[in-house]
């Protein structure tokens, strides 16, 4: 009786605008997932860049690559250290 | 010195057309000069759009290729002094025209024009790096659905990686009612996920329809509320701060019985 008139008042729970916004969501995140080699690159040679101001990386055995499921994109990275930097608190001291 | 504006999608069927040839059409009425460029070759509508379909000699090709003078090739609008267009060939295909030679036209235009507003396919082949190749401005469409919305986000993307920076959103055939009843993506939904700047909001009209039947942009119907909102979307392309037209819908029967029982 009461799913009855729930119907005929148009109070149907689906929201369709939110399963919009949702599935476009997820689909976005894919889309915009498919990086390029180049840009790949690019981001590893930054993120080098950057890392080499505290240790020092093994540049070689760098691996860097993105991991999807159906909920999300993740940036996965294995950076081997071969040392750690002793004077990065005074780099960076200098550097501020 | 005029801009170069290219009204561009990646799905078809959103209203590329019906917005180029709506805004070209609002744009003359505040008396600017414009021209419209169909670059959709072999599927060419904004003649049709437009009502200029029997005035057709020379088209976009003829003019990149050389066989006839550019001036030749346009065609004067039968309501306004100050707008033309440029038709697409229509037996050609869209390789038939480089970026290289879409630079060089569009050239030429803006030294003549105002405005220069650039139909572009549906796509992301040729045809799409053509119609943006000499363009300094662009403007995406898309509708409130997954598919279009989806469309979107590549174009915006693809346009940056073209160095053309900052595209504005219009978001065409929104539905009000559905709108407040849950069942279509609303403006902040869209504009939070495409995260670029808005510049209109297109209600559903079915005067559209009827415009489009008659080859009268519906920007000259004054009742029409799709033309009240290109009308304002070129208002802002001048510089003009123009308020969003306020689409809220009237409480149905439907509505105040179900605030009545308080089900809202």
């Amino acid at each position: 009786m009461w799913e009855f008139i729930f119907r005929v008042l148009g109070r149907d729970n689906s929201n369709s605008r939110k399963h919009a916004k949702e599935r476009l969501r997820l689909v976005l995140v894919h889309d915009r997932a498919s990086i390029s080699p180049y840009l790949m690159n690019r981001l590893k040679e930054d993120l080098i860049e950057v890392i080499s101001n505290y240790m020092i990386v093994d540049e070689d055995e760098m691996e860097l690559h993105l991991n999807q499921n159906d909920r999300e994109v993740t940036l996965v990275a294995n950076i081997p250290i071969k040392q750690i930097r002793r004077d990065y608190m005074e780099r960076s001291q200098i550097s501020s | 010195m005029g801009d170069t504006i290219v009204v561009t999608s990646g799905k078809g069927g959103v209203g590329k057309t019906t917005t180029t040839a709506n805004l070209g059409t609002a744009l003359a009425f505040a008396g600017f000069r414009v021209v419209l460029v169909d670059t959709d070759i072999g599927l060419r509508n904004l003649d049709v759009v437009m009502g200029l379909e029997n005035r057709i000699v020379y088209d976009i090709v003829d003019v990149t290729s050389g066989n006839c003078r550019l001036k030749q090739a346009l065609i004067k609008d039968k309501r306004f002094d100050s707008l033309y267009l440029l038709p697409a060939a229509q037996t050609k295909d869209k390789t038939s025209v480089s970026p290289e030679e879409m630079r060089y036209l569009c050239e030429d235009l803006k030294e003549d024009f105002d405005y220069v507003l650039i139909d572009c396919p549906a796509g992301i082949e040729q045809g799409f790096y053509n119609a943006i190749a000499g363009a300094n401005k662009a403007i995406v469409v898309t509708t409130p659905e997954v598919s279009a919305v989806r469309d979107a986000d590549r174009i915006i993307g693809l346009l940056e990686s073209a160095e053309l920076r900052n595209p504005t959103l219009i978001i065409n055939r929104i539905r009000p009612r559905m709108v407040k009843h849950g069942d279509m993506m609303d403006i902040d939904d869209i504009v939070d996920i495409l995260a670029i700047d808005l510049i209109g909001v297109i209600p559903e009209d079915e005067k559209i329809i009827v415009s489009t039947n008659k080859g009268e942009p519906a920007v000259m119907d004054s009742l029409s509320q799709a033309g009240e909102a290109y009308r304002r979307i070129a208002r802002r392309i001048k510089g003009e701060e123009v308020p969003l037209m306020n689409l809220d819908v009237p409480n149905s029967i439907m509505d105040k019985l179900k605030n009545l029982v308080g089900m809202y």
